[in-house]
C-alpha cells in the first residue's frame, strides 16, 4: 500500500492506505479522529466536513489522493481552541441534540465566516442549508448564527 | 432547611440487613467491601457516592439527545441536596436489576421521577443519620446541604465523603420524605447538557467512534427483497481486495471482515450473491395500498364505541374522507452499529441500542446462550427515533463475531439502513362524520386500516381491540355523543416498528384534518369548534385555548397565506400548535409554528423546548418530503437524496409555551409529533383551499 504524508491540525501523519480511500475512513479508522462523522458518505449530508487549506469540505467524497500535501483541520483541531466563539454559541444556546451533526454545522460555519468575515445571515444560511440534522435543531443553528454573524460585525 | 411538613414521604422497601430496595430494583453492588478504594456508598443501583464527596448517577435510559444524561441526574441531586457542578454521570449497561430501560413512548423522566428522587432522598437520610450517630446527636438536629451534613446546634459539618464509611453500616429507612415542588432547587430550572461540549468538541464516542483493541470491522450485503436469503454467493473479488480477512455467511447475508471500516464496505459491494428473493419479490407500494384500500368500505373491528353510532345520521349534515400515509425510516444520522465480541460462550456488546435489554435478550436467543452470558454497554446515539430500539443490527454484530472468532465493530452504510431497516406502517383512515343544524357535531367515526406493530412483531392473531391500531384515535378529549373507532390489521412483509410517537404520527393527521372538515362542513371556526367539544376543565382545552391566544388566531393574514390549528394527547403530555403556511404556485412554506404544551412537571425547560422544535422540524420532515417506496420487495430509496428530511431553511419559526403546573411528569420526546401534521394541513387549507389527504404533500 502507498504511503501518504498528511497534514491534520498541524501535524505531519504518515500514512499507509489505499489510494481510494476516502479522506473521512483515514481519519476515523487510521488516525482516531472520530468527531469527523459518516452518514450518507456520498457528500449529501455535511456530517463529514473538514478544512481542507480553510476551505469547508466533504471528507467522504475526497480521497487520500485528493488530499495529500493540504492542510487539513478537523473538529478536533478547531477545538483545540475551546473559547473559540461558535463553540461558547453552540453551549450557551444548547444547540445540540444527539450531537452526531454538529462537528459538521460547526465545521461549515467556521470556515464560510472565516473566509468571509462580512458574509451575511443569508449567505450564511444558504451555505448551511444542504448540511442536515435529523433532530433537527435547525431553530437554534439559525439563532446561533444570527448570533455570531452579528457579533462578528 | 427544607420544611418538613412539606415533604411527602414515599415508602421504601427494605430487605433485611443493610441490603436495600428502592421499588423493584435490588442495589447495583450493595455497600462497599472493606479494602475497596475510593470507598463506595451504593445506598441504590441509580447512586454512589465515594470517599472523596464524589457522587455518580447511574443513568438507566439511552442518551439519544433528549438530555438523559442530565435530567435523570438532576433528579437525584434534587433531592440529595448537592451542588450540580459535584455530580458525574455514568451510563448503566443492559440489565434488569435497573428496571425498565427502554428508551422509548417518552418515559425516561415520567416513570424515573420517583425512583430517581427516592434514591437521593434515601442516600440525603442516611447520610443525616450517619452524622447523627457520629456527633452524638439526634436526627432531627441535622440537615443536608450542599454535600455536606450540618449539625443545627453548633453550626459544624461533615461532608458526605466523610460519612460514606458510617453511611454504608446503616440500615435503610423505610420511609423518605421527597421535597415539595414548591422548593425545588435543581428541577425546573434551565441546566445545560452534561454531554454537549465533548459532543460539540468532537470528543464524545457514540457507538460508530468506539474502538475495542484487537477490534476488526465488519460490513453485511443483504437481500435487495425482504424476506430472500443467499442461494450462493462468490467471495473471490472481495478477497482480493487489500484489507479484507475474511467473509462468513450470517443469517441475514454475507459478512465482510476487514481492518478498516473503508476496506469493509468495498469487500461488501464485491461480492457476488446469488439472491433467493422469497415470496415478497413481486410486493411493491401499489400492491400494499390496494391491500388497504380493500378494507375502505368494511366496518373494521370495533376499538371504542360511544353512544350509538351505528344509528340513522342521515337528518344532519354528513360527510367522509380517506387519508393515507406511507412508510418512513427513522434515519438517524448515525446508521447502525454494534461492536460485538463472542468468546468461549460468553458475549459482549457495545450498541447505541434504545433498548439494551430487549438487545441483550435477543442476542442471547439468537447465540443460544444464558442472558447471564451476554454483557450489552450503552453507548451514546447519534439519534435514534425508534430506529435503536430494534436488535437485529446487534444479532448480526454477535453473529459475525461468533462465525470469525473476532472482534468486529459492525458499520452499516446509509444504504444499508435505508433499504433494510424497519418502518413506520403505511396507513390509510376512513373518516365519517355527521353535524347537526346548529353546526354542532354529532357523529365521528374513523377507521384504521394499517399493519399492527405488535401483532407483527409479537402475536400475529392479536385482536384489534387488544393491538395499537387506536393510538392517538382512541379516548379522544372531544365530547361528542357518538364515536367509533374501528380498526382493521393488514398484514404486510415489510418489517414495521415504533417511530417517533408511533400511531400519533398517522392517527391525529386523519382526525385532528378531518375535525377541520367537519367544522367547516358545520360552517364554524375550526379553533372555536374543537372548544366547543372540550370539558372545560380538560387539560387539552387549556392548552388550544392558549395557542390560539398566543398564535394571534384571530389576526388577518395576507393572500396565500393561512393558519391552521390541531392539538392531541400523547403521552400524558397535551399539546396544541398553530401553524402558518404561505402557498404560492403549489409551493408550501410554514413559516411559524406556536406550541403549547402542559406536561405537568418540567424538569429542564431548555430540554423541553429543544425537543419540541426538534420533534416539529421532524414530523415536517415526514409532512412536506419523506416517503419510503417499495419495489420488487424492497425499499426503493437508499440516501438522503431520494429519501429527503428537512432542512435548515425550511425550518419554521418556532414559538414555544409551557404550562405551569404541578401535575404528574408527563412524556416530551414524542408529544411534538402529534399535532404538527394537522396544524400544518389544516393551514395549507387555510391559505389555499386545497384539503390534504395525503402525506407527503404534493400540491398541483
Ligand atoms: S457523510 Fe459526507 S456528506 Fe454525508
Ligand atoms: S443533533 Fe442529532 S442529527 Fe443533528
Amino acid at each position: 500500500m502507498p504511503e501518504y504524508s498528511l497534514n491534520v491540525n498541524g501535524k505531519i501523519r504518515k500514512v499507509n492506505v489505499e489510494e481510494d480511500t476516502p479522506l473521512l475512513w483515514v481519519l476515523r479508522d487510521t488516525l482516531g479522529l472520530t468527531g469527523t462523522k459518516y452518514s450518507c458518505g456520498e457528500g449529501i449530508c455535511g456530517s463529514c466536513t473538514v478544512h481542507i487549506n480553510g476551505k469547508a469540505e466533504r471528507s467522504c467524497v475526497l480521497t487520500i489522493k485528493d488530499v495529500a500535501g493540504d492542510k487539513i483541520t478537523t473538529i478536533e483541531g478547531l477545538a483545540e481552541n475551546p473559547d473559540h466563539p461558535i463553540f461558547k454559541t453552540w453551549i450557551d444556546l444548547e444547540v445540540s441534540q444527539c450531537g452526531y451533526c454538529q462537528p459538521g454545522q460547526i465545521m461549515t460555519l467556521a470556515a464560510l465566516m472565516n473566509e468571509n468575515p462580512n458574509i451575511t445571515k443569508k449567505e450564511v444560511k444558504e451555505n448551511m442549508n444542504t448540511v442536515l440534522c435529523r433532530c433537527a435543531t435547525y431553530a437554534r443553528i439559525d439563532k446561533a448564527i444570527d448570533k455570531l454573524v452579528e457579533e462578528g460585525k | 432547611m427544607k420544611k418538613q411538613s412539606r415533604r411527602e414521604f414515599i415508602k421504601v422497601f427494605t430487605m433485611s440487613g443493610t441490603g436495600l430496595f428502592l421499588a423493584a430494583y435490588t442495589p447495583m453492588n450493595g455497600f462497599f467491601k472493606p479494602g475497596d478504594d475510593p470507598k463506595i456508598f451504593s445506598p441504590s443501583v441509580y447512586l454512589k457516592i465515594d470517599n472523596n464527596g464524589i457522587v455518580t448517577i447511574i443513568v438507566h435510559r439511552s442518551e439519544l439527545g433528549q438530555g438523559v444524561r442530565t435530567s435523570l441526574p438532576m433528579l437525584v441531586a434534587e433531592e440529595l441536596e448537592v451542588e450540580w457542578e459535584n455530580i458525574r454521570v455514568e451510563q448503566a449497561d443492559g440489565h434488569p436489576k435497573y428496571g425498565n430501560q427502554t428508551t422509548g413512548g417518552s418515559q425516561s423522566i415520567r416513570k424515573s421521577y420517583e425512583p430517581f428522587r427516592v434514591a437521593g432522598a434515601t442516600a440525603r437520610e442516611m447520610l443525616i443519620a450517619a452524622a447523627a450517630i457520629k456527633w452524638g446527636v439526634d436526627v432531627k438536629k441535622c440537615y443536608a446541604e450542599k454535600g455536606y451534613i450540618v449539625n443545627k446546634s453548633n453550626g459544624k459539618k461533615l461532608s458526605y465523603g466523610e460519612l460514606v464509611d458510617e453511611a454504608s453500616k446503616l440500615p435503610v429507612p423505610e420511609n423518605v420524605l421527597l421535597k415539595d415542588p414548591e422548593d425545588f432547587q435543581i428541577i425546573g430550572k434551565r441546566i445545560h447538557r452534561t454531554d454537549t461540549p465533548d459532543k460539540i468538541y468532537g470528543k464524545a464516542k457514540f457507538g460508530i467512534d468506539l474502538v475495542i483493541p484487537g477490534m476488526y470491522y465488519a460490513a453485511v450485503q443483504r437481500c435487495p427483497a425482504i424476506g430472500g436469503s443467499a442461494k450462493s454467493f462468490n467471495d473471490s473479488k472481495t478477497k482480493s481486495i487489500n484489507g479484507v480477512v475474511d467473509v462468513v455467511k450470517i443469517s441475514r447475508g454475507i459478512a465482510v471482515i476487514a481492518n478498516s471500516t473503508w476496506s469493509s464496505f468495498k469487500g461488501k459491494d464485491a461480492l457476488v450473491v446469488d439472491w433467493d428473493l422469497g415470496p415478497n419479490a413481486n410486493v411493491n407500494s401499489e400492491i400494499i395500498r390496494k391491500n388497504l384500500e380493500s378494507k375502505l368500505n368494511e366496518e373494521g373491528s370495533d376499538i371504542e364505541i360511544i353512544g350509538k353510532p351505528n344509528s340513522d345520521f342521515s337528518n344532519n349534515i354528513n360527510i367522509e374522507a380517506v387519508y393515507e400515509v406511507p412508510f418512513l425510516a427513522h434515519a438517524p444520522m448515525e446508521p447502525m452499529t454494534c461492536i460485538a465480541e463472542v468468546k468461549n460462550g460468553k458475549a459482549e456488546l457495545w450498541a447505541p441500542s434504545q433498548n439494551p435489554q430487549g438487545l441483550r435478550s435477543d442476542v442471547a436467543k439468537a447465540l443460544g446462550f444464558n442472558e447471564d452470558d451476554v454483557i450489552v454497554h450503552v453507548v451514546f446515539a447519534g439519534g435514534a427515533f425508534g430506529r435503536k430500539l430494534v436488535s437485529e443490527y446487534g444479532i448480526e454484530a454477535a453473529e459475525i463475531s461468533k462465525a470469525s472468532g473476532k472482534i468486529i465493530k459492525l458499520t452499516w452504510t446509509r444504504e444499508d439502513d435505508m433499504k433494510h431497516g424497519v418502518f413506520r406502517p403505511a396507513s390509510m383512515h376512513k373518516l365519517k362524520g355527521a353535524v347537526d343544524g346548529n353546526g354542532n357535531p354529532v357523529l365521528f367515526g374513523h377507521h384504521v386500516i394499517a399493519e399492527s406493530i405488535s401483532a407483527q412483531r409479537f402475536y400475529r392473531a392479536l385482536p384489534v381491540k387488544d393491538s395499537d391500531l387506536g393510538e392517538g384515535t382512541k379516548k379522544l378529549s372531544y365530547k361528542i355523543p357518538n364515536i367509533k373507532i374501528s380498526g382493521s390489521i393488514v398484514p404486510t412483509h415489510v418489517p414495521v416498528s415504533w417511530y417517533r410517537s408511533v400511531y400519533h404520527t398517522q392517527n391525529p393527521f386523519a382526525v385532528e384534518s378531518f375535525l377541520d372538515e367537519m367544522a367547516f362542513a358545520a360552517n364554524k371556526d375550526p379553533y372555536e369548534f374543537r372548544k366547543k367539544m372540550l370539558p372545560d376543565n380538560s387539560r387539552l382545552k387549556a392548552v388550544l385555548i392558549k395557542a390560539a391566544e398566543k398564535s394571534g388566531w384571530y389576526n388577518k393574514l395576507e393572500a396565500g397565506k393561512g393558519r391552521g390549528i390541531a392539538c392531541a394527547e400523547c403521552y400524558e403530555s397535551y399539546i396544541a400548535q398553530v401553524a402558518e403556511v404561505t402557498v404560492i404556485n403549489n409551493k408550501v412554506k410554514v413559516d411559524k409554528v406556536t406550541c403549547v404544551i402542559d406536561c405537568g412537571i418540567v424538569i429542564n425547560p431548555d430540554s423541553v423546548e429543544a425537543q419540541l422544535e426538534g420533534a416539529i422540524g421532524f414530523a415536517l420532515s415526514y409532512v412536506l418530503k419523506s416517503k419510503i417506496t417499495i419495489e420488487n420487495g424492497g425499499v426503493a430509496e437508499s440516501n438522503f437524496d431520494e429519501y429527503e428530511i428537512l432542512t435548515l431553511n425550511e425550518m419554521p419559526k418556532v414559538e414555544i409555551e409551557i404550562m405551569k403546573n404541578t401535575y404528574k411528569v408527563g412524556g416530551v420526546g414524542e408529544t411534538g409529533i402529534a399535532a404538527l401534521a394537522p396544524a400544518v394541513c389544516n393551514a395549507i387549507f387555510a391559505a389555499s383551499g386545497k384539503r390534504i389527504r395525503r402525506l407527503p404533500v404534493e400540491l398541483s
